[in-house]
């Protein structure tokens, strides 16, 4: 019960804050900005050449004060914003008009979470593995050799790697297709053929993904990995004679892991708006280039919906991780 | 001197130092350039590389090399004013928070946890939506710094509540100091090293971030930078056609600028925490 009222219950009540802060940050930040929503949709569809006589203005501006839900006081706004938010709803998209932005999104959602998911975990995985024996072996020379191969990509902006990764593997050897997310005019289904078509198309971003991401687990987890390797259990369980597999995996890396973990948190929670550079990118038909086209055409409501998203998913994967860190150190379960 | 000496040892002090020299050299080149980087048409179109272009001309009829010096110092700009600005921010709601503590403390911690869990790559896209009429080097740098502070501002309360517990606070506490006059002349220099290495990586982030943008077409398109650069080269097909040297301009300035500021921060940090300097400078 201790554990309950130390632990969880404050936990829950953060949980339960932030999504509150962040809901209402998307709610102020655009009323609280110089421009309005609403004249500059309508200049935008006149600069587009298009003539409005009064009376359609007068109407067109009572249709997107209701779509962009900005009837009645500031108040009323932000209850009737709850009181959707409740029942599932995020609004119409505005430039595939009728089309709820949640059906919008569950469409591209699969794609971008098979993907992300995929890569961050394999990254994730690879990373921590390699730069775990890299900070144990530390003096080797192979070690010193990838430490400075992870100096150089580290900084990379991803934007930079994944064109450079394109340019090389998409258009000079052309090993890869370098556009979608499947070859045009298949259609969807658990064939082998299908799988395969989905699994070539998302090489090049995957590999791109899992690079990147890598090398930072590699860096955080190699400089972890020293500073364990010198506490003295370690010089303990070596003057002992103990394995050195096994004070490598059982005793090293295993302490090691535990903040890697809650970066694994994190970097799971980003998913969902991590992924606009690398879909933009490669052309891949997920959640990212959703939000692109949404920016360029100004689909307000799809915008706010995606960031809607990605609050309650960033803040409840960081929430299942610390709910989950008992399991993995001993230590916070027996505080 | 000595802290020069001392931190040239590092090769990676020295390389990323004369590549930053060369490249603010390149910046302040731009003030004999003899176009007018927004201007379209001014060159022949689409040349390769030669003595009189040394980096050919663009599909817009500019001159590649003076675009990239251009590029290079906007993007400088951007992130020197999004850098300093958000230190500032950091620096003051650090100190307040970790002086101050308690319920200031709270307040403030819990403002830049929600900074840091908020996606806010996101809200910067929605507002530099919004404010895209208004959209210059200076109100993107501002914009970026508004939402750059939340981690530094933690790693400097943290510092804070170090030095608050030290004696010589209660020194100066008991000998009448106040407040202003202890953190400023106190506490400054302790944390002056962290707010450096600290605006390093954020002018990396800000460069990232205004590349970004201008993927998505939200930045004043026709100044060039690092981002709206590589942008029209990719609108013109430039890889398909094959004009290389207009994409690599970019992408290769881009990435000597990334690297030697990543490695500029790595090397002054390393040589700012005592346990790493005894390695490389050795006991004297």
């Amino acid at each position: 019960m201790a554990f309950l009222r130390r632990y969880l219950i404050p936990r829950l009540i953060q949980y339960v804050l932030v999504i509150f802060f962040g809901v209402t940050a998307v709610f102020l930040v655009p009323r609280l900005a110089p421009t309005d929503p609403i004249a500059s949709t309508i200049a935008q569809i006149r600069s587009q050449g298009s003539y409005l006589d009064p009376a359609t203005v007068d109407q067109f501006i009572e249709d997107l004060t209701e779509l962009y839900g900005l009837k009645g006081s500031l108040w009323e706004q932000y209850i009737a914003l709850w009181r959707r938010l409740f029942r599932g709803d995020l609004g119409v998209s505005f430039f595939q008009f009728p089309t709820p932005v949640i059906v919008l999104i569950g469409r591209a959602l699969p794609w971008t979470v098979g993907l992300l998911l995929t890569t961050t975990v394999l990254g994730w995985l690879i990373g921590n593995i390699v730069g775990g024996l890299a900070g144990y072996f530390s003096r080797q020379k192979w070690s010193r050799a990838l430490d400075v191969v992870a100096m150089v990509i580290r900084p990379l902006p991803y934007y930079i790697f994944a064109l450079a990764l394109l340019l090389l593997l998409g258009y000079l050897v052309r090993w890869f297709p370098i556009a979608g997310g499947a070859s045009i005019g298949m259609r969807p289904s658990w064939t082998w053929t299908y799988v395969r078509d989905v699994l070539r198309h998302s090489f090049l971003p995957a590999l791109s993904l899992v690079i990147l991401g890598g090398t930072l687990w590699f860096q955080t987890m190699k400089l972890v990995v020293q500073n364990v390797n010198a506490e003295n259990f370690v010089q303990y369980a070596k003057l002992g004679g103990v394995k050195e597999g096994k004070i490598v995996f059982r005793y090293v890396i295993r302490n090691a892991l535990l903040p890697q973990i809650t970066g694994l948190g994190l970097a799971l929670g980003q998913i969902f708006s991590g992924a606009l550079i690398t879909e933009i990118v490669f052309s891949y038909p997920g959640l990212g280039m959703l939000l692109y086209n949404a920016v360029i055409t100004g689909d307000y409501n799809l915008i706010m919906g995606i960031t809607l998203l990605s609050i309650v998913a960033i803040t409840t994967a960081i929430l299942i991780i610390d709910l989950l860190y008992p399991l993995f150190d001993p230590r916070v379960r027996y505080r | 001197m000595k802290v020069l000496r001392d931190l040239f040892r590092d090769y990676r002090f020295a390389i990323s130092f004369c590549v930053l020299c060369l490249l603010f050299l390149l910046a302040a080149l731009t003030v004999v350039s003899p176009y007018d980087p927004t201007r379209w048409g001014v060159v022949p179109r689409d040349l390769k590389p030669s003595w009189e272009h040394p980096l050919g001309t663009n599909s817009k009829g500019q001159d590649v090399f003076w675009q990239g010096a251009f590029a290079i110092r906007n993007s400088l700009i951007i992130s020197i004013i999004a850098g300093v600005v958000s230190r500032v921010i950091a620096v003051l709601v650090g100190m307040v928070a970790g002086y101050r503590g308690r319920l200031t403390d709270r307040v403030l911690m819990f403002i830049s946890d929600s900074f840091l869990v908020i996606p806010l790559f996101l809200i910067i896209v929605m507002l530099a939506m919004l404010i895209r009429r208004l959209m210059n080097l200076v109100t993107l740098g501002l914009l970026l710094a508004v939402f750059g502070w939340a981690w530094d501002a933690r790693l400097i309360r943290s510092q804070i509540l170090s030095l608050r517990e030290r004696e010589f606070t209660q020194t100066a506490v008991l000998s009448g100091s106040g407040t202003l006059r202890l953190v400023l002349k106190e506490y400054v220099p302790f944390a002056t090293p962290l707010v450096f290495s600290t605006l390093i990586n954020n002018m990396s982030w800000a460069i990232g971030m205004e590349m970004t943008l201008a993927v998505l077409g939200l930045v004043d398109m026709d100044t060039p930078t690092l981002g709206t650069m590589l942008q029209w080269a990719i609108s013109y097909q430039a890889m398909l056609l094959g004009y290389w040297w207009w994409v690599l301009t970019p992408v290769v300035l881009a990435i000597l600028l990334f690297v030697a500021l990543y490695w500029l921060s790595v090397s002054i940090s390393e040589y700012l925490d005592p346990r790493t300097r005894l390695q490389r400078v050795g006991a004297q």
